[in-house]
């Protein structure tokens, strides 16, 4: 070791820096000369490549490659995700295999995305963007480009390169440091690192300093790697860079420490190295940034330390990103039976690998196979002796046994007032415990613990805005409800007040009062009201029409025109029947129908004027004999009834016509029924005739004052009927109107109220067959 | 004489003044309610799940306040009657299994394809974390959902699953240590028996 090591003439030149020291530290077996002794081999393209989208601290990566697609060596796989996220890139060429959860670096042991890359042994690169001088790109160019290299912290961390190139907003960075302490037991990656690429690592450290300006650039490097130092010093000797060795202690190389060491500094507790005028980076990452920016090379691949006893030929391997360790390490000799455990990492602060398929990734420094002699599993833990021993060597002069108290009693507030999370979880207060109690595993329970419930409160205090958001719209609905209600009852107060006022007026009129009543309440008294007015009026009618012929004269008439009417309609629809067959198909059908229709109410019209005439003409020969004044005007009224019951079917017909295809069906319907109230006209009317001409024949000088009488009481009162079921329809059908234009809400009302409107109908029309079956009778009874 | 009238007339005066002071104090920063059950609350897991036996997390707040037991919060569980025993400054008892066990995390979930669009489950929870209106599949925002199993029951057809939060990498942590206090001799006895056991 030391006979390789000689010292150059810049080596001898006294450094007058001083070197500070921090609180406590220990000094564990290095081991490092089992793996440091060779230089760095590169190991075969392994037959698959697991490469994970999550290796680095902040979002995972965004994939931008397919399945199956072909990509070069160093071609970009997955995008950064914002800010703090690093890309990822093919580490050789081959086919995207899969994307598959895989167990990923992680002391969890779970699985994580990760893409999965068969190599086709080609090794092809892409295309590459060098730069000779980085002098000559701009700070922003550089940033961009170890962006885009995804370069990310290649100590542990793994914390995006990119970001700590941006020099902090309103400081200038006093002190650059790259830490090359490795300090942690068996692990020698950045010491063969330094030894062989001494001239990368100082470039990039160039880089860095160009992107940052620092005051000062210091490489504080722990005094076990003379080899290393050396190395540094003969490629930093024309550059502003300081190489400060540090004696050897763990842990030295934690961030905190070395900045400590080498500055006199504290990083204060929640803040970081930046907030105090200081950047701190690996040598590792270093040297990934040199070639991110002379070669425009990703970081596609790390030196890692292959070490312990379980493995025959230890060393350091530059491996490829996504190199599954199992494969890695059977290629230098893995013993599997002599090895208890993988470990990724240092034994300090590394973790066990649950998954030995575990992918290296771009914070693998080392793997450690150690044997039971080497690293035994840890005795059980005994009770605490209070003896202090981890309070003396605490890095970062915490009280190590009140944390391990408040942490295993779960009492996490007392724990962080004891500063647990600057814990940097070095254990080196395990290492000298003499009762073997796992404190670090205590403390990262208890910052786990601590961060959870930081999240749940987070969420607790969510989950109760949102209830009492909620609280509060029920309770203003509720309170909307009660208002309404409330001014309801009042309208309603206020009504009763001003009828009970109107009754307290006219109390003679109660007559008409009684009368209004019943109209008002409801529609069959409006009914009643309504049989009533016009059988006084038929009465006044009767008195006063005393010779009925010209009446007659003009309802045949009426016929007539009507018969005439409906023919030009029909013509009219003929005509657009033609037009629509041939312009427009689809309404053929429906133009057929309605001239079906109409055709047959032409006949109808036909029909009722040749009877008419008919029945006027017997009429006629019998007026000599028999006057019966009463008869005629009602014809001649159940003749209007059917005319009007008509005219309402051609406008249904046409709005029918008119309509839009979802209110056909019921259109449909409503025209059904009014058919059926014109049929129904119609055999009243004919019922009138049918009975006027049998009247007329049978009639004889006999024929008392007295049925005559009856008669004309009889007949004005299916007039009335007539029109009373009339009125019921047609209000029936404007609600239906109102039904197909309803609001959905509203539905349900309208179609209450329709129905009860339509029990009505059939009620008024009841009454109207009633009251024909007993003028009927009467009739017979006449005979 | 004159000095005692002198020392009654300052004291006189004193207490006038200081009662001035005190009255205009107890009038300008009175406080509404009771402070204490806002921090009760505040510590509560706010999933108004109802366990408690009492209509939400406040009231049950409000029945601490009252003097009532801290041990009736299955979701909250162990931690939260640590803080309420130490907020209080009582004994801390373990959790009443009256009121249910504690429970690893849970989020309800809607099968929505069997979900009939009844919005029973919607006027059912607490804190409005369920998306959807009458006749069309509802969901769960299950980043709100607190798990508090309230919407479970109403529905008609049994479509809401109550599962596990998936614990990830995100919320992942190590977990503690186990408990092995022993004395020396043990120490080796169970050395040798991890010996012998491999």
């Amino acid at each position: 070791m030391s006979a390789s090591f000689k010292p150059t003439p810049s080596s001898k030149v006294i450094s007058t820096r001083t070197i500070y020291d921090f609180h406590g530290g220990i000094h564990p077996e290095e081991m490092k000369t089992l793996s440091n002794q060779t230089a760095i081999v590169q190991p075969t393209i392994p037959p698959k490549l697991v490469l994970p989208l999550q290796q680095h601290i902040g979002k995972p990566s965004q994939l931008i490659v397919e399945l199956g697609q072909r990509v070069l060596k160093g071609q970009k796989l997955a995008d950064a995700d914002g800010m703090i996220s690093v890309a990822l890139h093919a580490p050789t060429s081959g086919i995207i295999d899969s994307i598959v959860d895989h167990p990923i670096a992680h002391p969890s042991g779970e699985s994580g995305a990760c893409i999965v890359l068969i190599p086709d042994g080609k090794d092809e690169w892409c295309e590459l963007e060098p730069c000779e001088h980085y002098e000559h790109l701009s700070v922003s160019k550089i940033q961009a480009k170890v962006r885009e290299a995804g370069v990310a912290g290649m100590g542990g961390a793994g914390f995006p390169t990119e970001v700590k190139l941006h020099p902090p907003h309103h400081d200038k960075v006093a002190t650059l440091i790259l830490n090359a302490a490795e300090c942690e037991p068996y692990i020698t990656a950045d010491d063969r690192l330094m030894r062989e690429r001494a001239e990368e690592v100082v470039q990039g450290m160039e880089i860095m300093a160009y992107a940052l300006q620092p005051g000062e650039c210091l490489i504080g490097i722990e005094d076990n790697k003379p080899e290393a130092v050396a190395a540094l010093r003969e490629a930093a000797k024309e550059t502003q860079i300081e190489i400060c060795v540090v004696p050897t202690k763990y842990p030295s190389g934690g961030e905190k420490q070395i900045i400590k060491l080498l500055t006199d500094k504290e990083v204060p507790n929640g803040k970081i190295p930046a907030d105090i005028g200081v950047m701190c980076q690996n040598v590792g990452t270093a040297a990934a940034i040199y070639r991110a920016v002379r070669f425009g090379e990703p970081l596609i691949s790390r030196v890692t330390t292959l070490t312990g006893e379980g493995i025959q030929q230890p060393g350091n391997v530059e491996a490829l990103i996504g190199t599954p360790i199992d494969w890695l390490i059977s290629q230098y000799g893995f013993q599997e039976k002599k090895t208890e455990r993988l470990i990724m990492g240092g034994p300090m602060m590394g973790f066990t690998l649950k998954h030995i398929e575990t992918p290296i990734v771009k914070t693998t420094n080392c793997i450690l196979a150690p044997t039971h002699k080497d690293l035994p599993p840890p005795p059980p833990a005994q009770a605490c002796i209070r003896c202090g021993l981890c309070a003396d060597v605490c890095p970062a002069v915490l009280l190590p046994q009140q944390l391990y108290w408040f942490s295993r009693a779960q009492e996490y507030d007392k724990a962080e007032h004891h500063n647990l999370f600057d814990c940097i979880e070095c254990g080196a207060c395990s290492y000298v415990c003499p009762s073997s109690i796992p404190l670090v595993q205590y403390y990262r329970h208890a910052k786990g613990e601590i961060k959870q419930q930081k999240q749940d409160q987070l969420k607790s205090d969510q989950a109760r805005e949102r209830f009492e958001a909620r609280q509060f719209r029920l309770d203003r609905e509720q309170a909307e409800k009660d208002a309404k209600r409330k001014a309801r009852a009042e309208n309603a107060a206020k009504a009763q007040a001003a009828k009970k006022a109107a009754e307290a007026v006219k109390p003679a009129d109660s007559n008409t009062e009684v009368q209004n009543k019943i109209a008002s309440e409801d529609t069959v008294d409006t009914n009643k009201a309504a049989v009533q007015a016009a059988l006084e009026r038929s009465k006044e009618k009767n008195q006063t029409n005393s010779v009925s012929k010209p009446e007659e004269v003009i309802d045949l008439d009426a016929l007539k025109t009507t018969w005439d009417k409906t023919q030009a309609k029909l013509d009219k629809m003929h005509d657009a029947l033609d037009d629509a067959k041939t312009n427009n198909s689809d309404q053929v059908e429906k133009l057929t129908r309605a001239v079906e229709k109409n055709q047959m109410r032409v006949n109808q019209a036909k029909q009722a004027w040749k009877k008419a005439s008919a029945s006027l003409k017997t009429v006629a020969e019998t007026e000599a004999v028999q006057g019966s004044e009463a008869e005629k005007p009602d014809i001649s009224v159940l003749a209007t009834a059917l005319e009007k019951a008509q005219s309402k079917l051609d406008k249904m017909q046409d709005a029918l016509d008119n309509a839009q295809p979802e209110q056909v069906e019921k259109l449909t319907r409503a025209v059904e029924k009014n058919k059926v109230r014109v049929n129904q006209a119609q055999q009243a009317w004919e019922d009138a005739s049918a009975s006027q001409t049998t009247k007329v024949e049978t009639s004889s000088e006999t024929l008392t004052d007295a049925t005559k009488q009856s008669d004309t009481v009889e007949q004005p009162d299916i007039e009335a009927l007539e029109s009373a079921v009339e009125k019921v329809q047609s209000k029936l059908e404007k609600m239906q109107d109102a039904l197909e234009n309803a609001q959905p809400e509203q539905v349900e009302k309208l179609t209450r109220a329709v129905e009860k409107n339509k029990i009505r109908v059939e009620a008024a029309e009841n009454a109207l067959k009633a009251a024909n079956s007993i003028s009927v009778t009467n009739q017979n009874g006449e005979q | 004489m004159s000095v005692i009238v002198t020392a009654i007339l300052a004291l006189l005066g004193l207490s006038a003044v200081f009662g001035a002071l005190l009255g205009f104090a107890s009038i300008r920063f009175k406080v509404d309610g009771n402070p204490i059950v806002d921090e009760i609350d505040s510590l509560l897991p706010q999933t108004q799940c109802g366990q408690c036996g009492h209509p939400g997390c406040r009231p049950y707040a409000e029945s601490i306040a009252d003097g009532g037991d801290i041990n009736k919060c299955p979701p909250g569980g162990e931690a939260t009657i640590q803080a309420l025993a130490e907020l209080l400054d009582v004994e801390a008892t373990p959790l009443d299994s009256e009121h249910g066990e504690e429970i690893p995390k849970q989020v309800a979930i809607i099968r929505e394809d069997e979900c009939i669009g009844c919005t029973k489950c919607i006027q059912a929870c607490p804190i409005d974390a369920i998306l959807g209106s009458a006749k069309h599949m509802h969901t769960v925002i299950a980043s709100e959902c607190t798990g508090c199993d309230l919407c479970v029951e109403p529905c008609p057809v049994d479509c809401i699953d109550m599962v596990p939060v998936d614990q990830g990498l995100a919320t992942w942590h190590w977990h503690s240590p186990k408990d092995q206090n022993i004395i020396a001799t043990d120490k080796m006895s169970l050395v040798t028996e991890g010996a012998n056991l491999s």
